[in-house]
Parts: structure tokens; sequence; C-alpha cells
């Protein structure tokens, strides 16, 4: 039993790791008021570049590199469509992730060849910095994540003049730009860091968990991550608790398809489980939440 | 309050959805043509020739373009679907798994109904669609409208657990028990939708699209419930305080949207699969969300844009075997298309504002 419950927990932890970048990225986004539905996207093409970079080159940072480019390309048209012609954000977003899936996949075709790519990497290794084994053996790139990353966000978006601007530009742009805000170069940036982690949530994927590309890798991820951020009312580390909340869930059924007594279950089903459990939440929790002030809103100067 | 607050704020931002797209998208395919000529290239064919391929070469001969027809029987259908929830200010981005869910409805009663003439059993393959796609989009319609709990999150959810549940049929009780294939057993002969040209695919979803999209047109544009979707679509604080019940407006047009849904799912396996199988839906629920954008959200736009993204899926799967291209690029100019739509349409409706204020 004990066991068990380990086992869960260490991989709760390392499932969680691509989720939760994506929920910093994603918050970033909304708190500047954009919603960024070119997640699923980002996180997609994400792991398709970074896998194909380091399989190219031979480097896994230089594929985490080219991921990160990917993240602030994506993020930077995304403002493009929305900040800068103040576009529609639901269809920008969902046009955004239909193109980048279909580059991503346009290209793996052209590099690769048939669909299933069987091509594969020397991925990142578990690393136990700490010699206590169990879960603390994880990805460097989850160490990072939750000992670098979260902090950090929370610190930035909460405690520095650019998290001030973020904020402020997300809640009321025209007191921001009356404060000499720039309101465009606000948002700008907030898309592009926050695509920069989405992407390199999707990273994750290619270069540590997995060391190989496959088609609809993402599987509705970033779909779960927009919920989180509206489960985490838009601060960093709700949005966190809510990623690990997932994340367990999805570890439970991953090891529930295992376990004697339960492979009669058709493992869809139990697949299906953590998305019905994010739904529950939200419905329990999401009651009349309090969107940024700005949400949705393009911003004109009068 | 805050529901109301809410609702404002999706008037601001869908405001420039039903709009001139429609007009605009001659001019953005050009522009389309332009970006994406880069991945042409990239897979080393000639962008003129790809792009003749892809609009033109359908309609040159009388099989191809009746093919047209059929990829275009779909996205009618969940074009007309988005662009009614849409149209009220419910963003219904589940059309995909309302699809499968009309889908998997169609394939459970197509094979129970043998016994009957065509004349019920089709009849009741579209009701038990409809049934099934609104029962898809019932949860999150009324987490919308009792705890204002957004819908896009709720709907784009629901489109992985369909296509799980579509799988844990057919890898399941449904697999098909004579070939072993990941596909349910042929439904009835009475239940499939008969052809409606000689040697060609064309079947009666077609016109059951065509249908909808005029009764639709009519409803929104014609009568005192398309003027209270409108209403509460284009200003929900103003529809508020005219006393319109804008929860019940919005629960319906989601439920409306739904059955439409369902029933593409529906005609894809009474008039092509015969069948449930996984990659029935080939994304027509998201193309459903392109379609009804550069239709500028009305009935007609719809039909003129279904039709076009039909002739670019035809024309995308020709070229790509023609010019040995991905065929991936069908998706990427698909996906090109809409947001350069929608880039041209915010320009356009700000350059209306400023001349509006000048």
């Amino acid at each position: 039993m004990i066991a068990f419950v380990l086992d869960i927990l260490t991989a709760t932890i390392r499932n969680a790791t691509p989720l939760t970048l994506g929920t910093i990225g994603e918050t970033y986004s909304e708190r500047s008021g954009v919603l960024n539905l070119g997640i699923e996207g980002t996180m997609y093409a994400g792991a398709f570049f970074g896998f194909a970079t380091a399989f190219w080159t031979g480097s896994l940072e230089i594929g985490l590199l080219a991921a990160v480019v990917v993240g602030l390309l994506a993020g930077g048209l995304m403002a493009f469509l929305t900040v800068t012609l103040g576009a529609n954000q639901h269809v920008s977003g969902l046009g955004l992730t239909l193109f980048l899936i279909g580059v991503s996949e346009f290209t793996n075709r052209l590099a690769f060849g048939g669909g299933q790519s069987l091509r594969r990497i020397d991925p990142y290794p578990l690393v136990d910095p700490l010699g206590l084994g169990g879960a603390f053996s994880q990805y460097g790139l989850t160490y990072v994540t939750f000992l670098l990353f979260v902090p950090v966000a929370w610190w930035v978006l909460m405690r520095t003049r650019f998290g001030l601007a973020i904020r402020a530009v997300g809640e009321d742009p025209e007191a921001a730009d009356a404060a000499g805000i720039s309101v465009f170069r606000t948002r700008y940036a907030a898309l592009m860091v926050g695509g920069a982690l989405m992407a390199l949530g999707g990273a994750f994927f290619t270069l540590a968990a997995l060391g190989s590309f496959t088609l609809d890798i993402i599987a509705g991820r970033g779909w779960v991550v927009i919920a989180l951020v509206i489960f985490g009312r838009w601060g960093i580390w709700r949005a966190v608790a809510g990623a690990l909340l997932f994340s367990a869930v999805y570890s439970l059924q991953l090891r529930l398809r295992v376990t004697p007594g339960w492979q009669d279950v058709p493992f869809e089903l139990l697949l299906a489980l953590p998305y019905l459990v994010v739904i529950a939440a939200l419905a329990l929790s999401g009651r009349n939440v309090a969107y940024p002030g700005a949400y949705l809103k393009p911003y004109r100067r009068a | 309050m805050s529901a109301i607050s809410d609702l404002g704020r999706r008037w601001i931002a869908s405001g420039s959805l039903a709009s001139s797209a429609p007009l605009v998208v001659p001019m953005a395919l050009v522009v389309t043509f332009a970006i994406t000529s880069v991945f042409v290239l990239a897979a080393g064919a000639d962008p003129f020739d790809a792009f003749y391929r892809f609009l033109i070469a359908p309609l040159t001969s009388p099989v191809t373009a009746l093919e047209v027809l059929v990829s275009a029987t779909p996205i009618l259908l969940t074009g007309a679907a988005v662009a009614i929830a849409f149209r009220a200010g419910y963003y219904n981005i589940g059309a995909e798994g309302q699809l499968l869910a009309g889908a998997i409805a169609a394939a459970g009663l197509g094979t129970v109904v043998g016994g009957l003439p065509s004349i019920l059993a089709l009849p009741i393959l579209v009701a038990g669609g409809a049934i099934a796609g609104a029962t898809w989009a019932l949860l999150p319609a009324l987490l919308r409208v009792r705890s204002g709990i957004d819908e896009v999150v709720t709907t784009l959810l629901l489109n992985p657990v369909a296509l799980l549940l579509v799988n844990a049929l057919l890898n399941g009780p449904w697999r098909d028990p004579e070939t072993g294939f990941p596909e349910s057993a042929p439904i009835a002969a009475s239940a499939e939708f008969p052809q409606l040209i000689e040697r060609s695919r064309v079947h009666l979803g077609l016109i059951l699209a065509l249908a909808i999209i005029g009764v639709t047109w009519f409803v929104i544009t014609r009568t005192s419930v398309g003027l209270k979707l409108r209403a509460v679509g284009s200003n929900p604080r103003a529809a508020t305080f005219a006393g319109l019940d804008v929860n019940g407006t919005l629960l319906r047009a989601a439920l409306v949207s739904g059955a439409i849904a369902g029933i593409a799912g529906v005609s894809e396996v009474a008039g092509i699969q015969d069948r449930l199988t996984g990659g029935l839906s080939a994304g027509a629920g998201y193309t459903g969300i392109v379609v009804a954008t550069l239709g500028g959200l009305t009935m007609p736009g719809v039909a003129a844009a279904g039709l076009l993204l039909g002739d670019l899926r035809v024309g995308a799967g020709s070229a790509a075997r023609a010019l040995d291209i991905p065929s991936q690029v069908g998706e990427i100019v698909q996906a090109t298309l809409l947001l350069v739509t929608i880039g041209a349409v915010a320009i356009i409706a700000r350059r209306r504002a400023r001349q509006g204020t000048a």
C-alpha cells in the first residue's frame, strides 16, 4: 500500500511538470488580459520542434532552446493578432492552435516521413540530487520547474514592476496607460514569456518523458490548463495545486490499469477520468469567479 | 451582477465576429497564398501549381466537383452549429465531441433498425443523433447558465472525452466481431443515407445540411426567436434590461447547436462510413469554427465558406498525392486563411470605428 502511494506520488510530480509550465504561461497571458487558446498548439509545436532540433543537432539543450524560440514566436503571433490588430481572442487562439499543429505535422511528415515517427533520441535521464530515491528521482526539468520557475513566476508577477505592469494592463488598461505603462509592450511580453513556458511544457514530453514524438502527443492537456487557470483564480500557487490534482488523478488511473482487478475496465474510460475531474472541480469551485478586468478586451486609446 | 458583467465582456469581444468576413475572404485568400507558399516551397513544389490544385482543379471535373460536396457536407453542418451558438454569444467549441456523440448514436441505432423501412429508420437515426449531440452539449450549457462557468473550457474538455468514448467502444464491446478491426459492425442497409447522384458519394446528408442552413437562416433573420437570439448575442446587457430571457436563449442555442453537430455525426456514419470508426470526424468539429467565422456567423456565409473549405479539403488531398507534399498543407492553408481573415476583419472594424468617431 505504501509502495502504491509512493508510486503515485512520484508519477504525480512527474506528470504535473508540463501542466505546471503551461499553467504558469497561461496565467501570465490571462493576467495581462489575453485568453490564449493557442496553448494546445504551442505545447504541440514545442514538443515537435524541440524533438526535431534535438534529433538533428544531437543536443537536448539546443532542443530545449528551439522549443523556447518556437514558444516566443507563437506568443508573439498571438500578440500581433489580439493586441496589435485587436482580433477576437477565442478564434485567434483556436486558429493559432490549428496552425501550429498543422505546421508541426507537416514538418514531421516532410522530415521524418510516415505518421507515427519511430525516430528516438536519448532523452534526459532521471536525476536524484539528494540520493533519496522514490519521489525524489525526477527529471531535471521537473526540479527546475517546481523549485525555480514556480517561485520565480510568483515573485515576478506579484513583487516586481513587470508583474505589476502585467496585472495593471489586464485589470484596467486605461489606468495603466495613464500611469505610463505601455499596454502593447506589456501584453506582448506576457504572451511571449507565456508562450515560451507552454512550449517548454510540450518539450518535456519529447525531450524528457518519452524521447520520441507521436501524433496527438498533447491530447487536450492545453485545454486542461485553461481550466486549471480558472480553478487557480489566476494565482500561481492555486493553479499549481490544480495541476498536481489533475496529475494525481491521471497518475492514479495509469497505475490502476496495471492493478489486478482493474484490467477489465476499459483504459479509455480511466483516461477520460482526469478530464471529468477537472470539469467537476470547476463546477464546484468556479462559481462567479472574478475574471481579470480587461479579459478578452482589446485595448485602444480613446 | 457578475454574470451580467461577464456577458458584457463577451459582447465587446464577440462584436467583430458577426461581420464582413465573407466579403474579406477573397482578399484574405491572396494573402494566405503568399504566406503558405513558404510551406509549399519547403516541400519542393511550385506554389502556383499547388494553389491551382487546391482551389481550382477540384471544380474542373464532375467527379471531383461532386466530391467537394461530399467533403463539404459535415462542415456545413458543424459550421451552422457553431454559427448559431456564437451568434447567441455562447462559445460552443465542443462541436467535435457533439459530432462524435451523434455518430455513436447513429452507429448504435443503425444496427438495430434493420427490420424497419428506410422511411422510419432514417428519421430515427437523425433524431437519435440530434438528441445525442444535444445531450453532449447539455452539461456545459447548464454549468454556464446556472453557475456562470465558462463554456469554452468545458466544451473543449469534453472533446477528448468523446473521442475516448468512441475508442473504448471500438476496442471493447463494438469491435467488429468478424474482422477484429476497431470498427463497429455495419449499420443496416435501410439505415444508410441514400446516394443522391449516380456514381458519386453525394448523399442525403447534403440535402439535410442545406435544409438545416435554410431553416436556421429563416429562424435567425425572420422570426422573433431569431431576433431574441441576435439581441442576446450582440448585447446581453441590453437584452437583460429589456426583459429577455438571456439564460433560456443561451441554453436553447447551445442545445440546438449540439443537435446540429450531432446530425453531422449521423451524416458521416450513415452517408459515408456505414459504421463507427476512430477517424470518422477528421476534425470536422474544429473546422466548423473556421467555417462559421469565415461565414461571418451568417447562414449564407456558412454555406459559401463550407463549400470553399470542402473544395480546399479535396484539393489539398489530390495536390498532396500529385505533387508529393504532405497533405497537412491543407490544414495549414485553412488555419492561415482563418487567421488572416479575422485579422483583416479586426482592421476593418477599427477603421470604421475611427471614421465613426472622427
